[in-house]
């Protein structure tokens, strides 16, 4: 409960911040909104031995209507992405399931991109981004660079970012269509057990899976077969098809598989109303 | 009472301070000028399940930043003592020998800074020779390891050594239409207390022991902590600072309690401890942790004729007071408000290498509760009737006299049927019932699910009395001396009332004082429910024994006979009849004394027994059959704790009882892997339940006092517990029963539900 002994160093820019990380190597770890990093460290599971708090590079916080799609600053909070009217209007899904992610004050200090960077499968936002075909920028010492979400996700808590780089903006293409976000937890806080993300606009569909794997899930699968004219409940039977769900004390691998099609279904219904 | 405060919804004196400056915990005792320059402590805890101890090496320990000294067993002198309940078994208070529990404490590190201690304690390298483990029950009782190789088994208390009967097994059942059987698991719990555990100890320029602590009990802590640092009574005083709950665990002093002013004098400095929260999930106990083998049987038109347990009880890795609830608490009350004629029950208390059980919020008796509760549901499912009904026709007929179960303890007064009547009416029973028929129907992913149970519980039991001291003050107010301890109750607003409803003095003059046992020497402490039925009415008795020895005072002041003197409530006075303008008020009267020692009365207040609250709870859940969600809609308490003081008070007791009790029947269970790692030790692990996951709760009051004191009161801080998790539970299988499902365990995870539902639907549902 209390973290093993660190130091930290305050970046003003994310240039000085990817500097540092130069600097410091593997010893670093970059701080945001201290949401999923710092819990880690009071549970010793990491042990950092230099933050790099990027909490107030103010320039990276921002929600921008970019034409065809919403461009998010790393280090926006949860709340501001949750309230924002730009992405109400454009992207209701990302808005709606942020809304889910934690507690209020979980939210006020978490940020988008220190979720998504955190690239945990159990979070709500990598899937969301996910099943929104988002983009990350990131930036490095030699400048910046697009990942597709689908390409970001490569293990556990383990993403495409280089040591060395940080992500700096996430795109959201504009969806329009039905969506719907399911969290199927056991207490309100909790991470999800199983969370499904979705949109749809005629043939035309994206679905993502919350903690149905090591990595975020998009079930391709499940798109591929409405784009193909099967029936939700059809489509929804290959709900973990991509999946590789694990056993836990809240769930074994059976009944996520169960949950994912149960939920699935019940996302598309929504999303299709 | 005309007039009277008692009865009424007064709000909490404590509560500016909490709301505002907050409480001082022990935590926070930054001014104290006894603790200036305290070392901190960090004890070193055994990540090991159980292991021999081959070698504590602290050397590296001692290099790390901050550390100023790291202390084992061996250092501080530490001897084996025996387990208060089974004085075969023996531990010393850090670890020797051996290690029986991941979380043991091993060694204490000091260092200067608080946050300095957990880096140094993981510097501390203790070489281990695995043992085998025992988690479950079940294994140990029949395993050849042993926890406690001195015991020769690590059955550490059964029902059947102390002299109680064996149970007959089938036997007893030969004349029954209807046998039903049941295996339960009641699961094990943690208390969770928001204050996590702490102390800090100094010793004074006249080398007495001051000792801060979080606790329930004081005067209990001191006799324990006495016993561990060598010294005699008034060579210590315990002083509890505001304790941010304690459901029963901080009942007892723990090893690290009892050990910081050794580890201070050693150190030759004041010490401070307070635990981080995944320490206080694997040290401070837990609670329930029983198997239940129940066998109920009866005539098929509902009658239950016999009913017979085995408690097998979980004791942890040390034989605590967890191992005797099952003998003392569970099973004089293992047919609560039912008139069972045949009634056996045996208890087995096992040792494991898990956290040590305690007494949590009910101890004993919610087990025993849950127990024929769910045999209840079962025996009226075999015969196919209504539960309610089936409850109604064996509930024990109200009685108002002593009454004796065939188990042999006696109630005080009871009218089980009244409270189910209401809570039916208030639930509208048949409606629900037909609300769910509908849902069943039409084949409603959405299922509802009723559950009904009725309790009975012991407060008090086992607890001599209470002893209560009054002083007024030369400015006319009024100190309350208790022994109670509340930690979250509202005592001192309770025993405020009860001290102005008798003296005339106003609350906001009325002050209580706790838990400091220079102060308070005698005390019982907050637990078992008993603090209103002892305590406030110990302040009752003094309140009134005041009043008359004031009128003597008056009497002689004002040159009158005893007789002629009255007290004028209203006016907080005394005068001669008919002569109200010359009066003496307490503040005279204290005035006068004030070379006779003051105005003070003391009271020892004889317990006459053991009271027994009863109600009835209606829950109403709604399970999604497909995921197996549960979801809880309503729930509709009745618990009848006697004579009301403080209807406001009663409600908290009730709402906090009904959201623990529903915690255990939905969510909140202590994992352990078969290694005996904990794997549920913290909150997001843990699942404590929060306000969403609860609906707003329906309070329905009775009043049925008891005789046993003169306020009529019983207790209430455990009867919200008692009644909801078996209301709760039922109505997960209730939600169910269609499909033919007659019992999930707790907590009734969604998992655990869709399990039953797939085994019970011929198609599944997926």
């Amino acid at each position: 409960m209390i973290p093993a002994q660190f130091d930290l160093k305050r970046a003003s820019s994310a240039a000085e911040a990817i500097a540092l990380i130069g600097e410091y190597g593997d010893e670093a770890k970059l701080l945001a909104g201290g949401h999923s990093l710092i819990p880690l460290m009071k549970l010793r599971l990491a042990q950092p031995a230099m933050l790099i708090d990027i909490g107030r590079i103010s320039d990276l916080s921002y929600i921008k209507d970019a034409g065809d799609h919403i461009a998010i600053g790393a280090l926006t909070r949860h709340m501001d992405v949750e309230k924002s009217s730009i992405v109400l209007q454009h992207v209701p899904l990302l808005a709606h399931a942020t809304s889910h992610v934690g507690d209020a004050q979980v939210r006020h200090r978490g940020t988008i991109g220190g979720s998504l960077a955190h690239a945990d499968s159990a979070s709500d936002l990598p899937a969301t981004t996910l099943a929104l075909g988002a983009t990350y920028v990131v930036q490095g010492p030699h400048g910046q660079r697009e990942i597709a979400a689908t390409d970001f996700y490569k293990g556990f808590l383990e993403s495409a970012l280089a040591p060395d780089e940080m992500l700096v903006e996430i795109r959201v293409p504009k969806t329009t269509g039905g969506w719907s976000f399911q969290k199927f937890n056991r207490r309100a806080q909790d991470w999800a057990i199983v969370g499904v993300a979705a949109w749809r606009n005629g043939n035309a569909s994206g679905v993502a899976l919350v903690n149905m794997g090591s990595t975020p899930i998009l079930a391709t699968s499940v798109s591929a077969a409405l784009a193909s004219g099967a029936s939700i409940a059809e489509a929804s039977e290959l709900a973990a098809a991509e999946a590789e769900p694990q056993s836990d004390s809240n769930a074994s691998s059976e009944y996520r598989t169960h949950l994912a099609k149960v939920l699935v279904r019940r996302a598309l219904e929504e999303s299709t109303r | 009472m005309a007039g009277s405060i008692l009865g009424n919804r007064v709000l909490r004196k404590e509560d500016p301070k909490f709301l505002t400056t907050g409480g001082v915990y022990v935590d926070d005792l930054n001014n104290e000028p006894l603790l200036v320059g305290a070392l901190h402590a960090t004890f070193v805890r055994s990540t090991v399940a159980h292991a021999n101890i081959l070698s504590i090496d602290i050397s590296e320990a001692l290099e790390s930043p901050g550390v100023v000294a790291v202390y084992t067993a061996e250092d501080l002198g530490l001897e084996p003592v025996a387990a208060t309940f089974n004085p075969t078994a023996k531990r010393t208070l850090l670890a020797t020998g051996k290690v029986r529990y991941v979380g043991e404490p091993v060694a204490v590190v000091l260092t200067q800074l608080a946050n300095q201690g957990e880096d140094a304690a993981e510097k501390v390298i203790i070489d281990y020779d695995m043992l085998d483990v025992l988690v479950d029950i079940e294994q140990a009782m029949t395993s050849t390891t042993l926890i406690y190789e001195e015991c020769g088994s690590n059955v550490v208390f059964d029902s059947t050594a102390l002299g109680m009967p064996d149970n007959t097994g089938d036997a007893m059942f030969a004349d029954c239409e209807v046998v039903v059987k049941g295996r339960f698991v009641n699961q094990r719990v943690a208390p969770c207390p928001l204050e996590v555990r702490g102390s800090a100890a100094a010793w004074d320029k006249d080398g007495r022991l001051i000792q801060w602590l979080s606790t329930q009990h004081a005067q209990g802590a001191r006799d324990a902590i006495q016993k561990s640092n060598g010294i005699e009574l008034d060579q210590l005083r315990v002083i509890t600072p505001d304790v941010g709950g304690g459901f029963g665990a901080k009942i007892g002093a723990y090893p690290e309690e009892m050990l910081l002013g050794v580890i201070a004098k050693k150190a030759g400095k004041p010490v401070r401890w307070t635990e981080t929260r995944s320490e206080s999930m694997t040290a401070l106990g837990h609670g329930r942790a029983q198997i239940q083998y129940v066998t109920i049987g009866g005539t098929k038109a509902g009658k239950v004729t016999a009913y017979q347990m085995h408690v097998l009880q979980d004791s942890g890795a040390w034989v605590d007071i967890g191992a005797i609830l099952a003998p003392f608490m569970t099973r004089p009350m293992a047919s609560g408000v039912y008139d069972i004629p045949k009634i056996e029950i045996r208890t087995t208390s096992v040792a494991t290498n898990t956290t040590p059980v305690v007494a949590y919020r009910g101890a004993g008796r919610p087990e025993a509760t849950a127990a024929v509760e769910r045999a209840m549901d079962m025996f009226a499912a075999e015969i196919g009737k209504d539960p309610a009904e089936v409850r109604r026709m064996n509930l024990i007929p109200k009685f108002l006299e002593p009454h004796s179960t065939a188990i042999g303890q006696t109630y005080d007064v009871g009218d089980y049927e009244e409270s189910l009547n209401r809570v039916l009416a208030a639930s509208d029973y048949t409606k629900l019932r037909a609300e769910q028929a509908a849902r069943r129907a039409s084949g409603s992913v959405k299922q509802l699910g009723i559950g009904v149970s009725v309790y009975v519980e012991i407060t008090a039991g086992n607890s001599p009395g209470e002893s209560a001291k009054i002083e007024i003050t030369q400015d006319g107010r009024a100190v309350v001396y208790t022994g109670t301890s509340p930690h979250g109750q509202g005592h001192v607003t309770s025993w405020a009332m009860i001290a102005s409803d008798t003296t005339g003095i106003p609350m906001d003059k009325i002050d209580v004082v706790w838990g400091d046992t220079d102060l308070v020497p005698k005390g019982g402490g907050t637990m078992g429910s008993r603090s209103l039925q002892q305590g406030g009415v110990a302040v009752h008795v003094a309140a009134g024994e005041l009043v008359e020895q004031a009128r003597k005072h008056a009497a002689r002041l004002l040159e009158a006979n005893e007789e002629d003197v009255i007290f004028d409530k209203a006016a907080a006075a005394f005068h001669v009849a008919g002569t109200p303008a010359v009066a003496k008020s307490w503040a005279d009267l204290s005035i006068a004394l004030a070379q006779d020692g003051g105005l003070v009365q003391e009271t020892d207040y004889v317990s006459q027994g053991a009271t027994f609250p009863f109600g009835a709870h209606v829950s109403v859940v709604e399970v999604d059959t497909e995921t197996g969600q549960v979801k809880m809609l309503r729930h509709v308490a009745c618990d009848d704790a006697g004579k009301v003081l403080n209807p406001l008070l009663l409600e908290g007791q009730i709402h906090g009882g009904i959201a623990q009790g529903a915690a255990q029947a939905l969510l909140e269970e202590v994992r352990y892997d078969t290694d005996g790692n904990p794997i549920t030790s913290n909150l997001a692990d843990y699942a404590f339940i929060s306000a969403a996951e609860l609906p707003s709760f329906e309070v329905i009051h009775m009043e049925t006092p008891t005789p046993r004191n003169p306020l009529g009161a019983k207790g209430i801080g455990e009867s919200g517990t008692i009644g909801s998790t078996p209301a709760v539970q039922s109505a997960v299988v209730d939600a169910l029963a269609h499909l033919g499902v007659r019992h999930i365990d707790m907590p009734t995870t969604p998992q655990r539900v869709w399990e039953e539902i797939r085994k019970h639907t011929a198609k599944g549902n997926s």
